[in-house]
């Protein structure tokens, strides 16, 4: 079984290394089919460890010694149990799917090979992320997976700003450094907490500070909590660091599925259930937790029903779907969080990969009002982001069903009927907005020929049966919630509703299909007859600020960014210039025009040097005397 | 009586007058001379502390010094007579080839 993890964990880390003796030289498909193939390794080794977890329990691995100074030991240690199983599994298959697919979206990419290095990197940060069995090891991935996504955010780093009519004028490189500025805020909260622990615990293991928590201070717990919170909203984008992920979009698409839809934006969610016996005792924060993530959830929805740009629209109801799963989390409901997780990674990947395709065909044209009527030359992608998107609108039988109407009875069997209600209203908002996506982009008349000189055409084949898988599951996948209850709750606390909401369920399933519906419905008779663009409301003020997302890029812009620019230019022009700069330059100065003077004494005349050496010598003597004569 | 320190005064004249020559004198030879009275003044110095404790590794030293004077003139010759054939003087302001 070890040498399974080992496998598991390394083949990504192989793959890489091996695209990245490419990465200067022109396409090489090799790169492509090597890194894909250790994938799917890694895959199998993942759910055959799955396999192995169900039925023997957890594993743990101890490669090395790592850090050993003082009193401080940190062990390479790995542990697969449930969670992390599922995480392994989930995070394997979206990214060989994402790999396989890249092999079609990247076809005539100058970058080829480096792309696949990159993105077989993030993969291993992402294992190590969820594999590793103490916080050290967590925060290496973390901080892996962080890099990944910059490198990849930024991976056109050469394309300029473009402005175009929906998005503010940003690059790729921009977006690429928003993203990782604003998580090295949430990291050095991350690293307090992670501090604090090793403080007070004396180890970072996972097991050691889980069982030290109930002699630990209430007080203590919740600043711990409240600090790998904070990390935890940096990475999941949370209100307010979540205006990364939407500048995010600006790398290329299959990143987005994997990366900012999939995999490491649930690394916040991953925090918190992987701590749940922490937040189990801080029900105040855990309720927080709650709170924001269904703020957030119709904070992104409110920002996606307006939005044009189709990347931006499924980014935000990604942050909606976060979301969710934070108020599954902080109610207490670990393992519907964790299957909401996994549901959504499936069948968003699909969305964000469905995106790509339209992409392609539009020439990278990514605002829906200038498509419409792409069915006709695309019915494989029209067909799959249908199905993610109903299964994003939680329609039976799909995942999504399953997932967000049991984060929605949660809510309820918790009295907390305030978040019940939003997430009840958020519901209809998804639905409302992933298919006026569907429909702007897919149905009525075909705008782009008079907008675009785009001529759309369906993707190569073997990219839609790539995706395939991830439809598959998106399908099905809801129908494992029982199993998938019993095998997260060996580890996970066992979430129980209670008789009152065991009776009322069916009427909660129906009140929820019935606002998804209607939101389908609405947006059918608006957008699936074609566009009619109504000036009014556009220019109404609650229209405005949905567009400019709140004006918070903009606040940020006017009171952090450039206060802090102006801050820096101060410093740099006089402090760095005018002390430290000078101090520098005047050493050297001084340096300089004393050699200048004393260059007279090297006359070339032996006779003189004897001189000098004379001088030197009594000077010696005279110190020497002095020195002896004052001891 | 003529005790350590006589000794030791005309020790430290002669090396006076060696030093004195070194920096003064301007012909190569002549600071080779004055060199030769500075290792001497130094034996003298060792010679008579030697004496004056009784202990022979002074004077032991002194033929060192002896030995490595003479070995050095013989080399120090040699590279005064080629320099002599090639710049037909051995005026040391006349050597000036390298400047600051």
């Amino acid at each position: 079984m070890e040498n399974l993890v080992y496998i598991a964990l390394f083949a990504p880390l192989v793959g890489s290394l091996f695209a990245a003796l490419f990465a200067m030289t022109p396409k090489n498909l090799i790169t492509a089919f090597v890194t894909s193939g250790l994938l799917f390794v890694s895959w199998v080794a993942s759910s055959s460890l799955l396999m192995y977890v169900m039925d023997h329990g957890t594993i743990s691995v101890n490669m090395m010694e790592w850090i050993a100074a003082g009193n401080l030991t940190i062990d390479f240690g790995f542990q697969v149990d449930a969670i992390t199983a599922v995480m392994m599994v989930v995070v394997t298959t979206v990214s060989t799917v994402v790999h396989v697919y890249s092999i079609g979206y990247m076809e005539h990419d100058k970058g080829f090979n480096r792309f696949f290095s990159y993105l077989s990197a993030f993969v291993f940060s992402m294992m190590i992320l969820v594999m590793s069995d103490n916080f050290a090891g967590l925060f290496i991935g973390w901080e892996g997976v962080g890099v990944c996504s910059w490198l990849l955010i930024g991976f056109w780093y050469h394309k300029a700003d473009v402005s175009t009519d929906v998005n503010p004028s940003i690059s790729p490189s921009w977006a690429a450094n928003e993203a990782f500025i604003v998580n090295r805020i949430a990291d050095l909260a991350m690293l307090i907490g992670i501090f604090l622990i090793y403080w007070n615990v004396g180890s970072l293991n996972y097991d050691v500070f889980f069982a030290a928590i109930p002699s630990l201070e209430n007080s203590l717990l919740v600043s711990i909590g409240i600090a790998l919170f904070i990390g935890a909203m940096g990475k999941s984008a949370q209100f307010p660091l979540h205006t990364w992920l939407a500048d995010a979009m600006e790398g290329p698409t299959p990143v987005s599925a994997l990366i900012h839809a999939a995999t490491m934006v649930t690394a916040g969610v991953y925090l918190v259930v992987r701590a749940n016996p922490l937040y189990a005792e801080i029900p105040n924060v855990s309720l927080f937790i709650a709170y924001l993530g269904t703020f957030v959830a119709i904070f992104a929805a409110s920002m996606a029903l307006v939005n044009r740009d189709l990347k931006r629209i499924i980014a935000y109801s990604t942050l909606s779907q976060l979301g969710y799963m934070f108020a599954a989390a902080g109610l207490g409901a670990y393992w519907v969080a964790l299957f909401h997780l996994a549901a959504h990674a499936f069948f968003k990947a699909l969305l964000f990969l469905g995106a790509g395709n339209v992409m392609h065909a539009m020439h990278d044209e990514l605002d829906i009002f200038k498509m419409g009527g792409l069915k006709k030359a695309m019915r494989g992608t029209y067909l799959y982001m249908g199905l993610a998107s109903l299964a994003l609108a939680g329609i039976f039988p799909l995942a999504g069903f399953f997932s967000k109407d049991t984060i929605l009875e949660v809510a309820f069997n918790e009295h907390t009927y305030i978040i019940w209600f939003v997430l009840w209203i958020t519901a209809g908002l998804t639905a409302f907005y992933s298919f006026r996506q569907v429909f702007l982009t897919f149905d009525g008349d075909e705008r782009y020929k008079k907008e675009t000189d785009a001529h759309p055409h369906e993707v190569q084949n073997f990219v839609l049966v790539a995706m395939a898988p991830l439809a598959i599951l998106a399908i099905i996948f809801g129908f494992f919630m029982n199993p998938f209850k019993e095998f997260a709750t060996t580890i996970l606390p066992a979430y129980e509703m209670s008789e009152h909401t065991h009776h009322i369920a069916w009427i909660l399933i129906i009140v929820t299909t019935l606002i998804a519906v209607s939101g389908i419905v609405l947006a059918y008779k608006k957008y699936a007859n074609g566009l009619v663009r109504d000036e009014k409301m556009e220019n109404s003020f609650i229209y405005k600020l949905l567009q400019n997302q709140y004006y918070i890029p903009k606040f940020y812009m006017e009171f952090i960014a450039k206060p802090y620019k102006e801050i820096s230019d101060i410093l740099w022009n006089k402090v760095d210039m005018k002390v430290v700069d000078a101090t520098v330059d005047g050493i050297a100065k001084i340096i300089y025009f004393t050699g200048d003077k004393s260059r007279k004494m090297q006359t070339g005349n032996l006779s003189d040097y004897l001189n000098w050496m004379g001088v030197g010598a009594m000077l010696l003597i005279v110190i020497t005397a002095l020195s002896m004569s004052l001891s | 009586m003529i005790g350590l320190s006589h000794y030791m005064i005309l020790s430290g004249l002669l090396f006076s007058i060696g030093l004195i020559g070194v920096l003064r004198r301007k012909n190569l030879l002549m600071l080779f001379f004055a060199t030769e009275i500075m290792l001497n003044a130094a034996n003298i110095a060792f010679a008579a502390a030697s004496h004056y404790y009784g202990d022979l590794s002074g004077q032991m030293f002194a033929f060192f010094v002896i030995a490595v004077a003479a070995s050095e003139v013989a080399v120090g010759l040699g590279l005064l007579i080629v320099l002599y054939k090639k710049n037909g003087s051995l005026d040391l302001d006349n050597l000036t080839v390298m400047k600051g």
